[in-house]
């Protein structure tokens, strides 16, 4: 399967998740985000980023009990909490910011 | 009620799967909240070496992977003091593995500790699953 941006074309896999993290750009990312319903605030960037540099870190993108916990760490208490992140990623912050950000699906997700 | 689960790694981090396979089965079952231990003897304890470069094997590095542990609230590991002598290793060159005190003062603290070949025994004699990978 291929995703169409800007002329480009950009392979995922059967659930819409990239199957190369380096095609990764903000304009496919916002293609992604369309995809699921989702118009990108600073708010859903800053998760997205947060995800990204996570992944960079250890190679993988943390299960959603850990994200919360990471953001809240970094970012304040009041975004490090389920409410607040379901709010920006209503199907989960997981796996529909994981797909934005250009990740493979978070292990242990199913 | 938890129980307590030992994983134990002792095959070489590539050229099986097995270790790959022991650390996601480690992070998915981390969501179930049970009492989990690594230990890491023979071969295994190459896993948690520093500096791992993979590109001429053309598999991923996965090794970052088990600096996340400490989030995951898995910060129990144990190695194996025979197997990292025999293979002219010590602590300085493994992975600096660390987990946040969230019980205590929320410091950071060594996830790793290094343990007689008799001391693993007994901690694998306490357990209530051990699962060898």
């Amino acid at each position: 399967m291929a995703l169409e941006v800007n002329g480009k074309s950009v392979a995922v896999d059967e659930e819409g998740y990239l199957e190369n993290r380096d095609d990764w750009d903000m304009d496919i990312a916002k293609a992604i985000a369309k995809e699921e319903g989702l118009d990108m605030s600073d708010s859903h960037w800053e998760v997205v980023n947060f995800l990204r540099e996570y992944y960079d870190e250890y190679q993988i993108a943390p299960a959603v009990r850990v994200l919360t916990k990471s953001i809240g760490k970094k970012l304040g208490k009041d975004k490090g909490n389920s409410k607040y992140l379901y709010e920006l990623f209503p199907y989960g912050p997981a796996k529909q910011a994981c797909k934005i950000a250009g990740l493979p699906k978070p292990t242990g997700c199913v | 009620m938890s129980k307590r689960f030992l994983y134990v790694n002792r095959k070489a981090p590539y050229g099986t799967i097995y270790a790959l396979e022991s650390l996601e089965v480690v992070l998915i079952g981390a969501a179930f909240e049970q009492d989990v231990s690594l230990a890491f003897l023979d071969d295994g304890v190459f896993q948690l070496t520093r500096g791992q470069q993979t590109d001429e094997l053309g598999v991923k590095n996965f090794s970052p992977t088990y600096k996340a542990l400490g989030d995951y609230d898995v910060n129990k590991i144990y190695v194996e003091r025979e197997s990292l002598e025999a293979r002219g290793l010590t602590l300085d060159d493994l992975l600096p593995l660390t987990y946040e005190d969230e019980d205590d003062d929320w410091a950071e603290k060594d996830s790793i500790k290094l343990v007689s070949a008799a001391e693993l025994a007994e901690i694998m004699e306490a357990q209530d699953v051990v699962l060898s990978f």
